[in-house]
């Protein structure tokens, strides 16, 4: 295939958008147009279309409304909200109500996790919803109120910083003062600057950033890409959302480092749709640095480098997080992991060497060439030098954001957050692991208790069956569905939870739920898969009592609730007679 | 010519050209990495099944995602490794709705060759029971969507000669399905639908008003290694002691006595068995009530109403070892077909249909004296715990006795590949 049907076919996700945002749905005819536009199958456009979550095939209202489905949601009342919703509409949870107005519908986490109940209509945010402010909401709506209006401004929530000058993202910050240093270093040096800082990837892989940025380098191409990844879908990370709304310009010059760096021409911001509200403040900061020069044009780094960034916005899939599955979305094709046969500083967008960046990671090179290597690595731990952005929520008096040395300990932390009653923080979201609230001695860094970002902190009322059951299903929906073990594992897993849940477990279940769990640690072909079962394992491991507690053990008889098998039956025989 | 390298599976040194697939590497040095997904023609490789799981210097990946290495060490024939990748079968088994005895690839399928292989006879996880369709609006082929794999094949190497492609992905998650294109399919001629059914690895595509070459009983799995033993898990159970005579039971729940056929089936060697076995509570011997503990119970047919539950149970109390006889007890087998269809559905198309132009309207039969029926059908191990599944629709006679003199006298026993079936 030519380069130019390539670039084309990158089209597919905004031709979508086009057809979605114009007529609230995707209609047959608009595949039909598109796949001709494209010179591709129907099938095709239709597979892409299908794989995300924003898309809809049928109509989905003038006020399409996505409540997020998180554990934090569910605990801190998604049901009366959902109930506010299907009352004040007259609709039906996973569609649309009779005048076609408002469509109602689940979606993951949407990165407002300090601010729960949260939801998007039409992708403006309303936060800590309440159902008295439903019922207005929907009226206001009904009598032509605006949604620019009616949307709540989105907090930052900004907690914490370390004290002293020990700040790295949130200190000080002027435009272009980072930048006027690649005036005087080669790319070379950059990456020299970032290895001595010893930077690790935050997107919650922890690879040394410099290594990507040489590899990428070094490989040979006709062009190089440098791809922001701003999909951050982990259930309780925010804080990428923070940097974007707080500090869009230093993401900037971080795209602009790592493009140096690595010898890129253009850069590719992967934004997810639920942070559409963040779409200005981007494109102005891309505007501030086409004015001052740095991008769209020759720059005036040392060596010879013109770069330009542009935005590409996901449509609502968790899996387009991974650098792979977000490659292949940004070329208009299913967000799928690959397999693994080479990596995207061999062979990425495009099938040029292309490196992923998450954007706290591209902000902490910034500030790496703006302060120099060694204030960040004066910082933190010998593992993990520098601050960390924490994403914290859940039961907490301080949800927000909390900058960290790495190194604070678990205490620390649920000190300053205000937790209250914790009984177990959820380390890295869904496919972190559960740290009991007693380990208040672990250390948040890579020599003991790396964390991506989210933190989940859960009181001793909660539940630890239902949070594990809501990971599960959040897995279960957000698999790209490619491989065996994650997509059909993640559903069994699922029933056995709800065995478990209905008192019907015997204890070789947990022994079952155990060995499963690690079977899609082992089989599963991306991060996904592999980490689907993390959580679950863990809790079991930390938590044996309370799944025991859980097990009703009884003889070699397996339990089976007998009255809702037959159920179905008796319902007919009532009716009919 | 590429560079020959040297490296190790099990410790057994290899060669092979370097960049070879992995699962093509190791057959050409006499080991068969059990694949599904993988097409040699296929590059990158898809990785979607994962029935190839290895180890390559201590960390876990799909053979036919890895190519040959100078110096690599592979790990394949571990017990770990192996459970994995017998897990993957189990799993496709479990997702999907394979009824082998109705199935047009039934022999020809490497789905059901490697359950052959591996020696599985039932998924230990539990049957999802999801509502798949069949799709019969292509021009020459039939999509019979309960067999996809979902192993993508068919997604990369079938297209129209125009460049198109025929199917695709749809969905994500466990909703995700592989559709056709009927346009594109329509230009489709017939050599070429009947190569994208061979290129399946399952019975998922089917041409209309095609077969398979060969009859049953005469295809590839029906025929390869045919005298190869199969490694079954074993009961493990001590001979039982006591009673001079062994006693057993046996039942027909929601079966068609297809299996006490096949039971039947040893014919002179009835009589020997007779000297050493008593058989009580069966509908063999018309005995219809437990009166004394057996060694051993056979179940047929899996549950579809409260009796078959109460039956089921009343043997698990009194008999020491529980023996699954067939695909129906082990999970529900083709009594199970009505599992994806609401019982109301079911109770209305078959009396309420065909009474309803009666005075009373229509009626479901229902009386304290008749058993009521389940939400769907069960295999018999989601209601108590079996010892022991002898997979086939019906077994073979020489596989059910093998095992039952096992368990009855610890007689040693094989079985053959030829006495291993879902069909
Ligand atoms: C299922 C899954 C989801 C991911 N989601 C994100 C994400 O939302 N944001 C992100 O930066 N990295 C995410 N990653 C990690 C990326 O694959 C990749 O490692 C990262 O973007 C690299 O950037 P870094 O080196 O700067 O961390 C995810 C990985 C997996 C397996
Ligand atoms: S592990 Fe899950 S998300 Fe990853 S490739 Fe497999 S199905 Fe897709
Ligand atoms: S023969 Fe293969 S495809 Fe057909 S039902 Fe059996 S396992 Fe499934
Ligand atoms: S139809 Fe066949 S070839 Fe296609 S994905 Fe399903 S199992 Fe594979
Ligand atoms: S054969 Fe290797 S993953 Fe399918």
């Amino acid at each position: 295939m030519t380069t130019t049907h390539h670039s084309e076919k990158t089209q597919l996700l905004n031709l979508l958008w086009a057809c979605q945002d114009a007529k609230g749905f995707i209609s047959n005819q608009d595949i039909f147009d598109i796949a001709a536009k494209l010179d591709v199958s129907a099938i095709e456009v239709e597979g892409v279309c299908t794989f995300y979550h924003f898309f809809h095939r049928k109509p989905a209202g003038k006020y399409i409304i996505y409540l997020n489905n998180s554990i934090l949601s569910e605990l801190k009342g998604y049901s009366a909200i959902r109930k506010a919703l299907e009352q004040a509409t007259g609709g039906h949870w996973g569609g649309v109500d009779s005048t076609g107005q408002f469509g109602l519908f689940d979606t993951s986490c949407i990165g407002l996790s300090d601010q729960e109940p949260a939801m998007l209509i039409n992708f403006y945010p309303f936060v800590k919803v309440t159902p008295e402010r439903v019922f207005q909401l929907i009226s206001a709506l009904r009598a032509g109120a605006s949604l620019a209006e009616l949307a709540d401004t989105v907090e930052d929530h900004l907690r914490y910083v370390p004290p002293g000058d020990r700040a790295i993202f949130f200190r000080d910050f002027a435009p272009g003062r980072a930048l006027q240093r690649l005036t005087t270093i080669s790319p070379q040096q950059v990456i020299d600057e970032i290895r001595e800082a010893h930077l690790l990837g935050m997107g919650g892989a922890f690879f040394p950033t410099a290594d990507k940025w040489q590899i990428c380098r070094n490989n040979p191409g006709e062009q190089h890409y440098l791809v922001c990844n701003a999909d951050e879908g982990e259930p309780g990370t925010f804080k990428d959302r923070v940097l974007m709304n707080r500090l869009p310009e230093l993401l900037i010059e971080g795209m602009l480092i790592g493009g140096y760096a690595i010898g890129a021409a253009e850069g590719i911001i992967y934004l997810r749709a639920e942070y559409r509200y963040l779409l200005p403040r981007l494109e102005a900061a891309i505007a501030t640095y086409k004015q001052l020069g740095w991008l769209g044009q020759p720059t005036p780094a040392k060596e010879p480098y013109t770069f330009d960034i542009r935005i590409q916005m996901g449509a609502g899939a968790y899996v387009c997080g991974e650098e792979t599955a977000l490659l292949d979305s940004l070329m208009g094709k299913r967000g799928e992991p690959w397999p693994k046969v080479f990596f995207p500083v061999e062979r990425g967008y495009l099938g040029q060497p292309t490196s992923v960046n998450n954007v706290e990671t591209l902000c902490a090179a910034a500030r790496i060439i703006e302060l120099g290597a060694k204030a960040f690595r004066s910082l933190g731990t010998p593992g993990s030098p520098g601050t960390k952005l924490l994403s914290v929520a859940g039961d907490c008096r301080f949800p927000g954001i909390y900058e960290i040395e790495w190194g604070m300990t678990v205490g620390e932390l649920l000190g300053f957050c205000g937790a209250e009653d914790p009984y177990f923080i959820q380390v890295s979201g869904p496919s972190g692991i559960c740290v009991p609230a007693a380990e208040q001695s672990r250390c948040i860094c890579s020599e003991d208790l790396l964390c991506g970002g989210s933190v989940m902190v859960f009181n001793t009322q909660r539940d630890l069956l239902q949070v594990m059951i809501n990971f599960t299903e959040f897995f279960k929906k957000e698999s790209c569905g490619v491989c065996t073990p994650c997509r059909a594992g993640n559903f069994i897993l699922g029933r056995k939870l709800d065995l478990l849940k209905r008192g019907l477990a015997r204890p070789a279940d947990l022994e079952e739920i155990r060995q499963w769990g690690q079977l899609l640690g082992v089989a599963s072909r991306c991060g996904l898969g592999k980490a689907s079962a993390h959580a679950l394992i863990n809790a079991m491991q930390k938590f044996p009592a309370y799944f025991q507690q859980r097990v009703r053990a009884k003889g070699r008889e397996k339990g089976f609730d007998l009255d809702r098998a037959l159920g179905d039956y008796r319902e007919a025989v009532e009716q009919t007679s | 010519m590429k560079k020959i390298v040297n490296f190790t599976i099990d410790g057994k040194p290899c060669q092979a050209p370097e960049g070879e697939n992995l699962v093509k590497a190791a057959a050409a040095n006499g080991i068969k990495i059990p694949s599904l997904c993988y097409y040699e023609h296929i590059d990158p490789p898809l990785g979607t099944c994962r029935v190839c799981m290895v180890k390559v210097d201590k960390k876990a990946f799909a053979a036919c995602t890895i190519k040959a290495k100078e110096g690599m060490q592979v790990e394949f024939d571990v017990p770990e490794l192996n459970d994995a990748r017998k897990a993957m079968v189990e799993m496709m088994f479990a997702e999907g709705n394979h009824f082998c005895p109705a199935c047009e690839k039934s022999g020809d399928c490497d789905l059901q060759g490697l359950g052959y292989r591996l020696g599985v006879t039932i998924s230990r996880f539990p049957h999802l029971f999801l509502n798949r369709f069949i799709d019969y609006r292509p021009k020459r082929i039939v999509v019979e969507h309960n067999r996809c794999i979902l192993c993508r094949r068919c997604v990369e190497e079938v297209n129209t000669k125009d460049g198109f492609p025929v199917f695709s992905f749809l969905n994500r998650g466990a909703s995700t399905e592989v559709r056709v294109d009927y346009d594109q399919e329509a230009k489709l001629d017939e050599e070429e639908a009947i190569k994208a059914m061979h290129l399946c690895p399952t019975g998922a595509i089917l041409v209309r008003g095609k077969t398979q070459p060969r009859p049953r009983g005469e295809r590839k799995y029906d025929l390869q290694d045919a005298g190869q033993t199969v490694t079954t898990p074993k009961a493990g159970m001590a001979p039982l002691k006591g009673q001079p005579k062994k006693v057993i039971a046996t039942t027909s729940l929601a079966g068609c006595f297809g299996c006490h056929m096949s039971l039947l089936d040893i014919d002179e060697e009835l009589m020997d068995v007779i000297e050493v076995v008593d058989i009580s509570k069966s509908p063999l011997t018309d005995i219809k009530k437990f009166t004394r503990r057996c060694d051993v119970g056979i179940i047929e047919g899996g549950c579809c109403n409260d009796e078959n539950i109460e039956v089921l149970k009343a043997f698990r109390a009194n008999c020491d070892v529980l023996v699954a006889l067939g695909e129906c007890a082990i999970w529900g087998g083709l009594p199970a077909m009505r599992n994806f269809v609401p019982l109301e559905e079911c109770l209305n198309e078959a009396y309420g249909h065909a009474t309803s132009d009666l005075e009373q309207g229509k009626v479901i039969p229902h009386h304290v004296d008749l058993p009521e029926l389940l939400d769907r059908v069960y295999g018999c191990n989601e209601l108590v715990e079996i010892d022991y599944y002898i997979p086939g629709c019906p077994p073979d006679a020489s596989h059910i006795w093998k095992v039952l003199k096992n368990i009855l006298f610890g007689a040693d026993y094989s079985i053959i590949k030829s006495e291993f079936k879902y069909d």
